[in-house]
């Protein structure tokens, strides 16, 4: 039994230690380029996985109002500090208008009046952070496939990158300034719209005023709010940190289906 | 034949077969998966250490479970709370230190990959190892069904499931006594049983838990969200499955101690497993 005991500790010991060095060891192997390029290359495999079960365009599941979270989460910029958007709000946003320009035929400056008398859709949808929680909100807006169809996307045109108002960390460079992408497949999906009204009134400035995307099927970082501008392009590589979004320069998923 | 009559009865040792090649690979990838999911699991949810039910869940929602970190009188402390009823546990979880600095996080450094508070390259990992685990688990699953794997050595007997006799395994296992000679070829019911609750069970529920967090997979399937109630819930069914894996690898681990680690260790590394036989008495 005694020999019996000395050999168990010998193994158990002997597994803990392993463990450690394993542990141990998956620091300086998290900074190796070539094992961070093997690991993201699972990132290419689940947006491929999910476009092949999302061909036929489905709608992300829609709640009813009895659902609504009873409060929804304020993330990321909570007003966006500068002197131009502060002026902007102070006119009730009667003087801000979204650019849409890049690869189309007919460049657009819309105002939130202009915006709000195109056909609108409203849906009652799930928002999920990247970080694991999860709010239910009613969202209204314009589809944005309907405001590119107006502008007419040139052949070349694959992107539609999101300018927006708020710059989440203080640069000397501006590379803070958040900003998101998405293909031109999630840019036609019905339920993808450039939302102004949450929940029955005008979106607060907590959650994106004037106006925000929402692009359900994805992660709540591509839901881009205060925005400014929108540039229809053919690549986003030249763009800030080359990756398509504030956070996927900081190392998250461009596809965030997952 | 005189020879052999005049010697008492003897014990000999022979190697048999025990795990088939894709058992092996499988099981050893299946270990390193399980480990690297784990550890990157645990980062994910330290970005939001609060477990909900339902469809939606955020900071002010009713959690089922909290693991975070709280002051009074100028004292830091780590609690958790279940239900109502919360544990302080300063030291590992809600409070701990990193490189000797206490930070409040929800498991420690040395559970979480990478160490350090990141949730995106804990994603990345999780996310790759998840791939690989799915596509391991299919490879063992066709194997299993085409050889005859879970037919032959997984799927209890009737006779075996007969009360009296699980019953008697249940005594033996709690006197560490286990099978021996002819009866050590197979598995024990309670193996088996755990297994199939493994195999068929916790893991696929672990990948289906999972895909119900993705809002793609949501869409693309939304049935899943009405087999486990929503997004939230499936989070917190995805945590208490990782749970009662992680339960029960410390009993797989026990009993391979108990029952022999080298003859276990060597069955699942080279195939061959000894058995004591009792020779024919004449």
């Amino acid at each position: 039994m005694n020999n019996l005991l000395s050999r168990r500790r010998l193994l158990v010991d002997g597994m803990l230690g392993a463990g450690m060095l394993a542990l141990g060891g998956c620091d300086p192997l998290e900074q190796n380029a070539d094992i961070d390029a093997v690991l993201r290359s699972a990132e290419t495999l689940t947006m491929r996985a999910q476009r092949l079960l999302l061909r036929h365009r489905p709608l992300a599941r829609e709640f009813s109002a009895a659902d609504i979270s009873p409060t929804f989460r304020v993330n990321g910029t909570q007003a966006p500090d500068s002197e131009e958007y502060a002026a902007l709000r102070e006119s009730g946003f009667a003087d801000w208008k979204l650019k849409v320009g890049g690869l189309v035929d007919r460049p657009l400056a819309l105002s939130l009046a202009d915006l709000k008398k195109l056909p609108s859709r409203t849906q009652i949808t799930r928002h999920d952070c990247v970080e694991g929680w999860s709010a239910i909100g009613k969202w209204t807006g314009v589809p944005l496939g309907l405001v590119l169809q107006a502008a007419g996307p040139q052949p070349a045109a694959r992107f539609v990158v999101l300018h927006c108002a708020d710059e989440l960390e203080k640069t000397f460079d501006g590379s803070g300034r958040y900003y998101e992408s998405i293909d031109l497949i999630d840019a036609f999906h019905p339920q993808t719209i450039l939302a102004y009204a949450m929940n029955d009134s005008d979106l607060t400035v907590g959650h994106g005023a004037p106006l925000r995307l929402r692009v359900e099927r994805q992660l709540g970082y591509k839901h881009a709010k205060y925005l400014m501008s929108i540039d229809v392009v053919d690549s986003f590589n030249g763009l800030w940190g080359g990756r398509g979004g504030f956070w996927e320069d900081r190392g998250y998923q461009w596809y965030a289906g997952i | 034949m005189n020879d052999k009559l005049r010697l008492p009865p003897r014990r000999s040792t022979i190697l048999v077969r025990r795990h088939a090649v894709t058992t092996r690979v499988t099981h050893w990838l299946n270990v390193l998966c399980l480990s690297v999911l784990l550890l990157s699991g645990l980062q994910i949810f330290n970005a939001y250490p609060r477990l909900h039910w339902g469809q939606y869940g955020a900071d002010d929602d009713p959690a089922v479970m909290t693991i975070g970190a709280n002051e009074s009188d100028g004292v830091s402390r780590g609690f958790v709370t279940i239900g109502s009823v919360s544990v302080p546990t300063t030291g590992v979880l809600g409070l701990s230190k990193t490189r000797d600095v206490w930070t409040p996080r929800a498991f420690p450094a040395w559970l979480t990959l990478p160490s350090e508070q990141d949730l995106a390259a804990g994603r990345r990992w999780h996310f790759f190892f998840a791939w690989l685990f799915v596509v391991n688990g299919f490879v063992y699953l066709a194997y299993g069904l085409q050889s005859g794997h879970f037919h032959r050595d997984l799927a209890p007997r009737r006779d075996e499931l007969a009360p009296r006799h699980v019953w008697r395994e249940i005594i033996d296992h709690a006197r560490l006594r286990f099978p021996q000679g002819e009866a050590a070829r197979r598995y024990n019911v309670l193996q088996k049983l755990s297994y199939v609750v493994v195999v068929a069970g916790l893991l696929p529920l672990m990948v289906l838990t999972g895909l119900t967090m993705s809002p793609g997979m949501d869409a693309a399937c939304p049935v899943l969200l009405d087999i486990f109630g929503g997004r939230q819930s499936a989070r917190t069914l995805h945590f208490i499955t990782a749970s009662l894996l992680v339960l029960f690898v410390v009993v797989h681990l026990a009993m391979v101690v108990l029952s022999g680690p080298w003859n276990n260790m060597r069955a699942m590394i080279t195939g061959r497993y000894a058995i004591r036989q009792q020779e024919p008495d004449a």
